[in-house]
């Protein structure tokens, strides 16, 4: 066990210690040609835009949360996960992120605030959309430290205790942004991208090989779980699909490192290409990682208290060495992915929060300093609250994308829609998120015979009523009040040229 | 066809895509295929379908609904 034990570790440790070299070895060679201290100069190609969006979605949510619903409720996370990202993501991926890289193009723009801002003439709402972004980006963070805990108790079998391994990879994400700069970070996410899907389609291999194949699989699942087989049923109700899915794709759209990537692509062709390819890269990735905790229901695979099942099952039918690699793997892309939304957090709060309010004339150097400090602070912070365990990671994941979803409905409609005006924007982003927040934090109560707070109106999520709410109070009150001097109506439709 | 005839066209052909990435009709369904359930191959096949379409999407009708004046 104690040998065991070594190569875990070993494994675990090198891999990180190779990743981080490979990241500060891109960052040197990269770091001169990037114009553009945050977008690279507007000048990623297809391949790294798709990997870099890519990578967000290589986080604890998919390799541990994703694994673990599947393991606990049946395949149909597949779907879920699927529909949502393969489909209405994309689909998002022109409607939101290929206008705001044409607007983003046209005036110059690097964060939602910004283009937010000066649309509708007021550093407020700039404040506001930065604000609420980095408030939610606090529990996605958190999910990576949780994920990376529990992977290594169940690696380990427990002996490695959860806070240790979440403390290890608050560590490497410090070290990573601090000591690598906050620049090269597209790079690595690609490199760490391939590896982790090569990875999970050997894991698959390797599991199917030695359980007696993808039959003798579905007839465990049969014998012990049949209604995995069957679609629906248990957690997944048609309601629990849509709304899910829906919030999900909506939130994916308002993360910031995501947002932030639609203003970094170098021309619409690349923007072409990534969409078409999405659902083909979603399929890819998530069929092989929730199947394999489906298959682990199946062989009745049992899962210490706190621990992922996927560590647990690479344990029982791979080697040693590999079990470890693919943790350490999904370690260090989510490091990588971590690093991307710390350095879109960091933008967020210096060139919307600190710039504009606390000092205009700072200096690039300093900049680069505070956003540093800034980083160490919110990691070190999200990794406190991670020991408290406040969900599972799916609901933690969930939470924060439902979150971010409040603010969608109301930027489509600012994009699309000349007629918006700030006061309806506040309304709209505002009163989401206010619906949102007390449904996350206040009890549930019945009043006259119908629960409030609860989790669901009518069976459907509550997010969803607070998308349709941040909608309609955008729309309305837009309609009935009226627009400010301040405000340029004509900043989302005017001058827009796609070559 | 109009232009706003096609800008539905497609909006129903996207609404189409989203609909059946899920197999509804095979709601409680536990049938086997090759070791996988077969509403796992429906959702794999339809999102190749999905890849397709918007393929299609990006080489006719791309800047459709947000580039005035295009095509």
């Amino acid at each position: 066990m104690v040998s065991a034990l070594g190569i875990q570790l070993g494994v675990v440790g090198v891999y990180l210690v190779v990743a981080l070299a490979v990241g500060l070895l891109a960052y040197r060679l990269t770091s001169k040609n990037a114009e553009d201290y945050y977008l690279a100069g507007r000048s990623i190609g297809t391949v790294v835009l798709l990997f870099t969006t890519f990578a967000t979605l290589l986080s604890a949510f998919t390799f541990f949360g994703g694994p673990d619903l599947a393991f606990r409720a049946g395949p149909e996370w597949i779907l879920v996960m699927g529909v949502m990202d393969g489909v209405l993501f994309a689909i998002l991926w022109y409607v939101v992120g290929y206008k705001q890289w044409l607007v983003g193009k046209a005036h110059g723009y690097v964060t939602l605030g910004e283009m937010l801002g000066d649309r509708f003439g007021s550093k407020r709402l700039r404040a506001v959309v930065a604000g609420i972004s980095l408030f939610w980006l606090f529990p996605y963070v958190m999910l990576q430290q949780m994920g990376a805990g529990e992977a290594i108790v169940g690696l380990t079998n427990g002996i490695v205790p959860y806070w240790a391994g979440a403390a290890g990879i608050t560590v490497f994400m410090i070290a990573y942004v601090v000591i690598a700069g906050l620049r090269g970070v597209a790079w690595t996410d690609t490199l760490q991208g391939l590896f982790m899907l090569g990875v999970v389609w050997l894991a698959v291999g390797w599991v199917a090989t030695a359980a007696g194949g993808p039959s003798a699989l579905s007839n465990a699942l049969a014998t012990n779980k049949p209604e995995f087989l069957a679609l629906g049923g248990g957690l997944y109700s048609p309601q629990f699909i849509i709304s899910t899915a829906v919030t999900i794709a909506f939130g994916v759209a308002m993360f910031p490192q995501i947002n932030q990537r639609f203003f970094v692509a170098k021309s619409g062709t690349v923007l072409k290409r990534s969409f078409a390819l999405w659902p083909v890269l979603v399929v890819l990735l998530f069929v092989p990682a929730f199947i394999l905790g489906t298959w682990a229901a199946g062989l009745g695979i049992s899962v210490p208290e706190g621990a992922n099942v996927l560590p647990v099952l690479l344990n029982e039918y791979t080697p040693v060495w590999f079990a470890a690699l693919v943790v350490a793997g999904a370690m260090a892309a989510m490091m990588s992915s971590s690093d991307s939304m710390l350095l879109s957090g960091s933008s967020y709060f210096t060139r919307d929060l600190y710039r504009p309010f606390v000092d205009a004339s700072l200096s690039e150097d300093r900049e680069a300093w505070i956003a540093r400090i800034g980083v160490a602070l919110f990691a070190t912070l999200t990794f406190v609250a991670s020991l408290f365990r406040p969900g599972t990671l799916i609901e933690v994941g969930d939470t924060a994308f439902g979150g971010f979803a409040q603010m969608a409905l109301p930027v489509i409609i600012a994009l699309y829609w000349a007629k918006t005006n700030r006061t309806g924007m506040f309304a709209g982003i505002l009163g989401g998120q206010a619906f949102y927040l007390a449904h996350v934090f206040l009890p549930t109560v019945e009043i006259a015979g119908v629960s409030v707070f609860g989790p669901t109106y009518l069976t459907w999520d509550f997010a969803l009523w607070g998308m349709l709410l941040s909608a309609v109070l955008t729309l309305g009150v837009s309609a009935f009040t009226a627009t400010a001097p301040e405000e340029n109506q004509s900043r989302f439709s005017e001058g827009l040229r796609a070559d | 066809m109009t232009r706003a005839r096609i800008d539905y066209v497609w909006i129903a052909t996207f609404a189409v895509l989203v609909t059946f990435a899920v197999p509804w009709f095979l709601w409680g369904d536990s049938r086997v295929f090759a070791g996988l359930p077969l509403w796992l191959w429906w959702h794999i096949g339809w999102m190749g379908l999905t890849a397709v379409v918007f393929h299609l999407f990006t080489r006719r009708a791309w800047d459709r609904g947000i580039v005035d004046g295009v095509r």
